[in-house]
Parts: C-alpha cells; sequence; structure tokens
C-alpha cells in the first residue's frame, strides 16, 4: 500500500511548540545545569584530588576521614619534586627535563617531516595516492602496545634502548602520519594558485611553497604540533618499556616510579603529576581557536 | 616579446581527455583569444603554455625554440588567474611587486615599475590595502597589475573578467584592448564569452573537447565557420540549422520548403545537407526572392531589436527583426533568406562546404 508524504514525513513543528517549551524553560535550564554540575564534580574530582593532596601535609593526606577543607596547607611537596632531600636538583626534575627534550625533538622531528609531505599528497598526482595515505594512517590502527615488544627487539639490535634518540625516534614515527593526516587537510584549503601565480612571477616550486604557501599554514602547523606534542609529552608504554635508567627515564614512567615500595609518599606523587600536567594545558589554552579549528579542519580562510 | 606555438598538445585526467591534439601558433604581438565552452580545454591549454601542467605528448615553443621542459620561472611569462590569485597577506603593492622581487629587481625599479603599472590600470590608490580590502573589480585590475608590471614573453589571460559584473566586464573588454595597443606584447587570453572574442581578438581559436575547430580572425570564425559546431557557438542568437538536401539547382527542405542553390554549394544531389541561417540574414519585414514559408512562434523582445522565432514545419527558425515588428503566435509569415550569407554544412561530417570562394 502506498503511503502519502503526509503519513511517511512528520509534520512541520506547529507554532505553539515553541512557547510550550519556553514555559517549560526554566525548569529544563535547572535539570540540565544541576545534571552537568554533576558530571562535572564527578569527571574533576580526581583532578580535585589530586591539586588537595599536593597541598596538605603528610599527616593530613592519610587522615580517615578525609579532610577536604580545614587540612594545613604546604608547598613542601612541590619543593620535593624539584629539589633532592640533600639539596641539589631531584631525580625527577631530571626526568622532567628529559620529558621536555624527548617530546621537543619529536614533535619538530615529525612537523619537519611531515609538513613538506602533506604538501605533495596534496599538490601532486602521485601512483595510487589514496592507498598511500591510507597505508600511513594504518600505522596509527593499533595501539602502541601492540607493537612493543618487536620495537624493544629491534631497538636492542640497534642500540637504541634505554636512549633518548630511541624514544624520539619512535614519537616522531606515531606523529609523522597524524601530522601528514591533519596538515594535508590545511594545505588542501590553500589554493594551489598561489603557488601557481608564485613560480610564474619567477620563484621555483619551493621558494613558492615557502614564501607563499608556509606562512598560510602556520595556524595549522601550531595545532597540528600541539596535538603531536601532549602525544609524545604523555606516551607511556615505550616510554616504561624502552627506558631503564635515571638518566633517560620521561616523566610518565618516572612518578608511576613514585607508587610501589613500602611507603607511598602521595604528595610527591600529587605534586609531580600537577606539574606533569601543566604544561598540556597551558598549551592547549594558547593554542585553543586552532585546536578547535584543527579538529574541524577549514581553518584557513580562502 | 615573443611568439608562442603549442605542437600537438595531449593531456588526460584520469578518463578524461583534456587535450587531444591542440595545435596553437600565436604571432608575436598579437591578441589571441582562445574561445571554447566550459571543460573544452582551454584552461588546460594556458596552463601547458605556462608550464604548470605536465604533458603527456606535445610540446610548447617559445620564441621558436623548445620550451616544454623548462620551468614556469624560466619560461619567462606572466599570467592573470581567473580566480585572480592575489597573495592574501600582501598588499597590492607588494602584490605588484612580487614578478620583479622574484626576479631581483632593485627597489627604485621596483617603485617605477608598479607606479606607473598603477597608473596605466588606475589603482593608485589601492596599493596599500591588501586583497580582502578590495572589490572584485579592483582585486581583478591587481591581478593584471601584476602581470602587466613585466615586459614577459607573452601575457598569459585565464578568464580574467569571468567573475565581473556586466558592466565592468564591458569596461575591461575596452580598457585591455587599449592596454594591448598602448604596450604591445603577446596576448594570449582564454575565455567562453564569444563577444570577448570577438570584440577583442585579432585572431581566434575555437576549442572543443580538446581540438582545435578553427583559427582565423574573428570575422573568419563568424562569417565562415569552419564547421557546424562553430556556427552553433558562435553568435547570439544561435545560428538556425535547417535540415535539406540538393537537387539539381534547388535546396530541398525535410520540412518541404524549396530555396534556389547557392551557386557556391558543391555538395553532390541527394547528400543531406545543413542549411545554415543566422539571424540577421532572414526577415519577416522585407520580400525576397527566396522565401521559407513558417508560422510565427513567439517574440523575444531585446529592447533593440525583437528576436522572432519561427517555426518552418517541425524546425525553429530565430529571425531578428525591428524592435516594432508586430507578429501574433501562429499567424503565418514569408521569411526572406539572403542565401549569399547562408551556410551550408555536410549533415554527416558537420563540416562547411566550400566556403571558401565567398
Amino acid at each position: 500500500m502506498a503511503i502519502s508524504i503526509d503519513e511517511a514525513v512528520p509534520a512541520p513543528v506547529t507554532d505553539d511548540a515553541p512557547t510550550a517549551r519556553r514555559r517549560g524553560g526554566t525548569a529544563r535550564r535547572v535539570i540540565e545545569v544541576l545534571l552537568l554540575v554533576i558530571i562535572a564534580v564527578a569527571m574533576l574530582f580526581p583532578v580535585l584530588w589530586m591539586l588537595e593532596t599536593s597541598i596538605k601535609e603528610n599527616r593530613d593526606v592519610y587522615a580517615v576521614p578525609a579532610k577536604f577543607f580545614n587540612f594545613d596547607f604546604t608547598l613542601d611537596h612541590y619543593k620535593d619534586v624539584f629539589v633532592a632531600q640533600g639539596g641539589g636538583r631531584s631525580d625527577l626534575s631530571g626526568s622532567f627535563l628529559n620529558s621536555v627534550i624527548v617530546a621537543g625533538a619529536s614533535t619538530v622531528l615529525a612537523t619537519v617531516l611531515g609538513v613538506p609531505a602533506a604538501w605533495a599528497y596534496s599538490r601532486f598526482t602521485l601512483k595510487a595516492k589514496k592507498d598511500q595515505l591510507f597505508f600511513i594512517l594504518s600505522t596509527r590502527f593499533m595501539p602502541p602496545v601492540v607493537v612493543v615488544i618487536p620495537i624493544f627487539l629491534m631497538y636492542r639490535e640497534l642500540g637504541l634502548i634505554d636512549s633518548k634518540l630511541g624514544l624520539v625516534l619512535i614519537y616522531a614515527a606515531f606523529n609523522v602520519p597524524f601530522t601528514i593526516w591533519m596538515m594535508k587537510g590545511f594545505v588542501d584549503e590553500v589554493p594551489a594558485e598561489y603557488e601557481d601565480a608564485a613560480m610564474l612571477d619567477g620563484y621555483t616550486r619551493l621558494q613558492a611553497f615557502r614564501k607563499f604557501t608556509l606562512p598560510l599554514l602556520v595556524p595549522g602547523i601550531a595545532a597540528t604540533a600541539v596535538f603531536a606534542l601532549i602525544f609524545s609529552w604523555n606516551e607511556f608504554v615505550f616510554a616504561i618499556f624502552l627506558t631503564s635508567s635515571q638518566e633517560v627515564r620521561t616523566a610518565p614512567p618516572a612518578i608511576a616510579g613514585l607508587i610501589g615500595g613500602t611507603t607511598v609518599d602521595w604528595g610527591l606523587v600529587a605534586a609531580s603529576a600537577v606539574v606533569f600536567a601543566l604544561p598540556v594545558l597551558v598549551f592547549a589554552y594558547l593554542v585553543r581557536k586552532h585546536l578547535v579549528a584543527g579538529v574541524t579542519l577549514g581553518a584557513v580562510r580562502r | 616579446m615573443g611568439t608562442v606555438q603549442a605542437r600537438g598538445l595531449r593531456k588526460a585526467f584520469g578518463d578524461v581527455q583534456a587535450l587531444d591534439g591542440v595545435d596553437l601558433d600565436v604571432p608575436d604581438g598579437s591578441f589571441f583569444v582562445v574561445l571554447g565552452p566550459s571543460g573544452a580545454g582551454k584552461t588546460t591549454t594556458l596552463r601547458a603554455i605556462a608550464g604548470l601542467e605536465q604533458l603527456d605528448e606535445g610540446s610548447v615553443h617559445l620564441d621558436g625554440r623548445d620550451a616544454t621542459a623548462d620551468t614556469p620561472a624560466a619560461r619567462d611569462l606572466a599570467m592573470v588567474f581567473q580566480s585572480y590569485a592575489l597573495y592574501p597577506r600582501r598588499t597590492a603593492y607588494e602584490n605588484i611587486a612580487s614578478p620583479l622581487r622574484a626576479r631581483k629587481a632593485s627597489a627604485d625599479e621596483i617603485s617605477t615599475a608598479v607606479a606607473e603599472v598603477s597608473s596605466l590600470l588606475h589603482i593608485e590608490r589601492l596599493l596599500q590595502r591588501r586583497p580582502a580590502q578590495m572589490s572584485g573589480g579592483e582585486q581583478q585590475r591587481v591581478a593584471l597589475a601584476r602581470a602587466l608590471v613585466r615586459r614577459p614573453r607573452a601575457f598569459l589571460m585565464d578568464e580574467p573578467l569571468t567573475n565581473l559584473d556586466l558592466k565592468l566586464r564591458v569596461e575591461m573588454r575596452t580598457e585591455l584592448t587599449r592596454i594591448h595597443r598602448s604596450l604591445g606584447g603577446t596576448f594570449v587570453y582564454v575565455t567562453n564569452d564569444q563577444v570577448e572574442a570577438l570584440s577583442m581578438a585579432d585572431q581566434v581559436a575555437v576549442l572543443r573537447e580538446g581540438r582545435v575547430q578553427q583559427v582565423g580572425t574573428p570575422t573568419d570564425v563568424y562569417e565562415r565557420p569552419a564547421n557546424q559546431w562553430v556556427a552553433g557557438f558562435v553568435g547570439s542568437p544561435r545560428i538556425s540549422l535547417l535540415a535539406c538536401r540538393a537537387e539539381g539547382d534547388r535546396l530541398v527542405g525535410e520540412q518541404g520548403w524549396s530555396l534556389p542553390r547557392p551557386r557556391w554549394t558543391t555538395a553532390e544531389d541527394g547528400r543531406p545537407l545543413l542549411l545554415g541561417l543566422r539571424a540577421e540574414d532572414v526577415s519577416v519585414e522585407t520580400r525576397g526572392t527566396a522565401a521559407l514559408p513558417g508560422e510565427v512562434y513567439g517574440l523575444e523582445p531585446l529592447g533593440d531589436r525583437t528576436v522572432v522565432d519561427v517555426k518552418v514545419g517541425s524546425e525553429m527558425l530565430k529571425v531578428k527583426a525591428r524592435p516594432t515588428v508586430a507578429g501574433v503566435p501562429g499567424e503565418r509569415v514569408e521569411v526572406a533568406v539572403d542565401l549569399d550569407r547562408a551556410h551550408i554544412f555536410d549533415a554527416d561530417t558537420g563540416l562547411a562546404l566550400s566556403t571558401a570562394g565567398r
């Protein structure tokens, strides 16, 4: 039996519907806010607990029942993150420095390799371009832990175990595909005709890219680099498998290493976790506009 | 100054054969228009000349020298893009100066040349603006200035007026002709607008589906179209084509009419032909020795003239008339035909039949 359009498609919302919605508006708003607050508290509770623990005196950390408000305030835990017991630099501060070096270097490497590759994939006709791009993306399909053993064996042969270079290379390897894919979107948005015009002006193809297209890609590069940086900064699995010595170890395994043994200095764990989380928050805040743009693409104005 | 020659250009994009053996000879100092509908391969031809497109086959010669392997920069050409392609972060001044900077001109040379070309195009007041702060017409002038600031071998223009409104387009047509006359230089100009082609060109090459259909002066292309397709593409309103055959000294229409056979028609008897009549070569207002019987189908008043659609049997004939022409649909009319200006095409091949002697 045939169904008429009127039956098949719901009738358009009639005019009195918005009025009804407005009447119930206040109650609806209250429920919405209430639910959001509950979710926010649940989500942020570990963060709040971490912040609190990091500024509590040790005896308050272990107090039962837990002291939410009337604890004794101290910054000793933060001092302990950077300064060793007997004076001098602490082991943790060394790990933070390693993290900065490894994350920074791998991000620079991934960007330097990935941006020109993205440009090439966007501009040139290549054989089996789609397949190549899919292959590049496929390296990100599996979780890192799947390949950690083969990588470990390869690194042992190459002498890259327990070296910062090893970590830089593996993080860059994970970030290059991501950089290519994200940057290709940005390059696609910049009309190729700017480069054509520049080449007719008398520039070479590379000059045309560097002087005319690259400046337009800066917001995209910033957003992509921050994503790569955050990945490298947070990475835990490779860091704990591939490094062992204090001189090489990055912050995530170093902080994890504080837990265990007979007593755990929760104040120190919390403080180092806060210090560890801060750079990511700051970076994300600095480029928040580009982050949204990067996620949605289409950030470059024509 | 220079000549541009294209020899057997072939280029495919996937399954689409964009260029299918394009030959062009652009003489030194000429205003050469490449005319064709969208998708004919005009832009690809221009980009191939510029060195922006890798050719599958064929060669490009500049000033007689094979430049097929040269980079765009080495070809010493200037191009105006349909989208203008002005550098968004740079002022008009910097945009115009870009070709000179790329070629390492001194600051003095640059400011002199930019001042000169901006006065030629009346854009002095725009020089400190960025593309986003300019109107389409202003951007177009800046794009033109960026090309004209140098004296390259040839200027390539890819539908530069397409994105302008009608009034501006008419203005810029005259302006471009003036610029070509005052600067000299070889212009290769791509357009799908036959009015631009007919009004500006020294020579027109008509392109269709990656093949050159005809090369000649605008008069050649309009008065002596090489084939049925060119006749249909050039001219507005469109040329009317009536199916017929030659029989002795008569031309007999499929729709039953009969006209004296034009002297110059060489077609053998019985061969299927098409009689091409332009709207201005037929009349419902005068009487002539040769006439077609028809009935008025509709009137299309265009202000300065009225186009009368006349039905001849089941075929439609467009007739240009004075704006005051009267007529009601269904009215029977005699259409006087100027047979000296008629075109005859072979219905199978579409080729014009011996129009050379005319």
